[in-house]
């Protein structure tokens, strides 16, 4: 049985106050593990980036608890919890959020950058997790003059640079047209995805469930159940 | 350079429109500021004309007096008074005045006419043509070759003029530290002679300049001057009050000030808009930048190197603009009267640092109310 990476429990959040209080989230529980491939799947609105965000670090939850190899990472002090996301956890984001001002070399560098790691000895471990995405033939042109398959490659070349365990991709076809958004997270699923790694993907986009190892579904900020279990379960 | 501050620095350059705009407004302002400070620090320099070229620790005058070219002339008897005072090495009259000067082509020219004190003449020019000596020779009067020289038509030794129906003959040209404020030539001669050719009232003496004989005199020389009812100040403190006049008793110094201040603004509102639209239009990477482990103070460290580059970078270019300009003015209009001083630049300098503090405080604040899961939510 594969080593938990994250456990998720009772995660709820509302926004606004009073008769304005909206649940996002309600009571969310469950259990990603490492080598896994887990999907988040539902309608839009139904709590999926909420759910994803508080389990990365990034937005508190009202309630429950988020416990990434063992440690309560709401637990921990907003600096030391910004330290944990720099280390533990690499993010794919939807809109990919490249820095265009720089070379593609350099945006994917950026984590290590902020390692507080030499310049030099940063750019050339980017290099290679450009090579792995293939795109190292493209490492000193602007983001914008890469096509949207390729940024998003380059997005996840910056999401695995500092070799997290936990990789966050959210919507990671939304921008791509069938083939490609396939293409890339294929891509993912056989070269990203280690024993080591676990994989979370938020999507609503049924064309990529078949490289999902689990997929579990949300409607109205529940959890509403398991539309594939791993494999190996 | 830390690796942050690298991407920093590549954010800002590599945006070429807005860095340039941003260097355009700090350069811009800086330029304004400085020149207009400069322009008025000349000004003042040259009001304090005599003051500098004369020398003379301490000067004696009237209370009244305001600026050195407005004399009210002292008794005899005060400058027998100063000279009995303990602490007093020395004390000479001089004579500063205005006179009409009627040239070899029949033209009128205006004059200072600076007479020093026959016996020493304490607060002699340096000559560059001629010998000072010659200073005691019948009608004799030294042109001063500044940059108002040429309006004697450029004499020689020799070149000779009426002064109030006086003969007066150019024995020698000197060179001073620096030029009047009114755009008149000056001539040097002997007291003696000054107050002779001049019209003058009862009382000829304008100053009397006093050395003490150590440091320490000059407070008991300043007392015994003010028990007398006269007026004894350092050469310093006479620049100063000569200085304090124009900036504050003739409207000089407050258009000085609001053309300062609309420069500060000008400068602000360019920079602080382009740098607030540079940070608005980087928002969400500093977002994704948070949301990938960046702390609030590593983005606040960003802010503020990409606010003092810029600034410090258009502080230099905007200094440097303003010495190109002020010595291509010189070049071509030699009684430009600006001079960049050190005040100058630290007040320029103080503004942009604002400048600096307003546009990155706005920044941070935008940066730091980012919240990484509006870069989840797109």
């Amino acid at each position: 049985m594969p080593a938990t990476a994250i456990q998720a429990t009772g995660l709820t959040k509302w926004f606004g106050a009073g008769d304005a209080r909206t649940y996002a989230v309600r009571e969310v529980g469950f259990d990603a593990c490492f080598g896994e491939m887990l999907y988040v799947v539902g309608p839009s609105g139904s709590g999926k980036t909420t759910l994803l965000s508080m389990i990365s670090g990034i937005l508190r939850p009202n309630a429950g608890k988020v416990r990434i190899e063992g440690t309560d990472i709401w637990a921990l002090s907003d600096d030391a919890l910004a330290a944990f996301r720099l280390h533990k956890i690499g993010f794919v984001f939807q809109d990919y959020h490249l820095f265009p001002r720089l070379s593609t070399a350099e945006n994917v560098a950026i984590p290590l950058i902020l390692q507080n790691r030499d310049w030099d000895a940063a750019l050339k471990e980017a290099m290679q997790d450009l090579e792995v995405v293939g795109l190292k033939d493209k490492a000193a042109l602007p983001p914008v003059k890469l096509s949207g398959g390729e940024q998003q490659r380059v997005a996840i070349a910056r999401a695995i640079v500092s070799r997290p365990d936990i990789l966050i991709l959210d919507e990671p076809t939304a921008s791509l047209d069938g083939e490609t958004g396939r293409i890339i997270v294929g891509f993912v699923r056989r070269h990203i995805l280690t024993d080591r790694r676990c994989i979370v993907i938020v999507t609503h986009d049924s064309r990529i469930y078949e490289f999902a190892d689990r997929i579990v579904k949300m409607e109205d900020g529940r959890l509403t159940g398991v539309e594939r279990e791993r494999l190996d379960a | 350079m830390p690796g942050i501050l690298k991407i920093a620095y590549k954010l800002l350059a590599n945006d070429r429109a807005r860095f340039v705009a941003l260097l355009l407004g700090i350069t811009f302002a800086v330029f304004l500021m400085i020149a207009v400070t400069s322009m008025f620090s000349g000004t003042l320099k040259r009001a304090s004309a005599t003051v500098i070229n004369l020398g003379g620790s301490i000067w004696v005058m009237d209370p009244s007096i305001q600026t050195v070219a407005n004399t009210i002339p002292l008794p005899d008897y005060v400058l027998d008074e100063v000279r009995s005072i303990p602490g007093v090495k020395f004390a000479v009259p001089v004579y500063a005045g205005a006179a009409l000067l009627k040239l070899r082509d029949g033209t009128y020219q205006s004059a200072n006419i600076v007479g020093l004190d026959d016996a020493s003449l304490f607060g002699r020019p340096t000559l560059i043509a001629g010998h000072i000596e010659d200073i005691f020779a019948e009608n004799a009067f030294i042109a001063v070759k500044d940059s108002e020289f040429h309006k004697l038509e450029d004499p020689t030794i020799g070149t000779d003029f009426e002064v109030n129906d006086h003969r007066g003959v150019i024995v020698g040209i000197a060179k001073v530290a620096s030029s009047g404020l009114f755009g008149v030539p000056t001539l040097y001669t002997t007291y003696n002679r000054a107050i002779y050719y001049i019209p003058n009232m009862r009382f000829t003496i304008s100053y009397i300049l006093v050395e003490p004989k150590t440091p320490a005199d000059v407070g008991t020389i300043k007392r015994q001057v003010a028990a007398a009812g006269y007026l004894a100040l350092t050469r310093n403190e006479f620049i100063a009050k000569i200085s304090n006049f124009y900036k504050y008793e003739t409207g000089v110094g407050v258009n000085l000030l609001l053309m300062t201040v609309i420069s500060f603004i000008i400068g602000l509102s360019i920079s602080g808009q382009t740098f607030y639209t540079f940070i608005l239009e980087n928002i969400e990477r500093f977002g994704a930048l948070k949301a990938i482990g960046a702390t609030g103070r590593a983005l606040v460290f960003m802010i503020l190197f990409q606010a003092a580059f810029v600034s410090v970078t258009g502080f230099g270019i905007g200094v440097g603009l303003c010495s190109m300009v002020i010595w291509l003015a010189r070049v071509y209009l030699p009684d430009y009267a600006a001079i960049m001083t050190y005040p100058n630049l630290g007040l320029a300098f103080g503004m942009v640092v604002v400048i600096a503090a307003v546009s990155s405080y706005v920044g941070v604040r935008k940066v730091l109310t980012i919240e990484p899961f509006d870069i989840f939510r797109g």
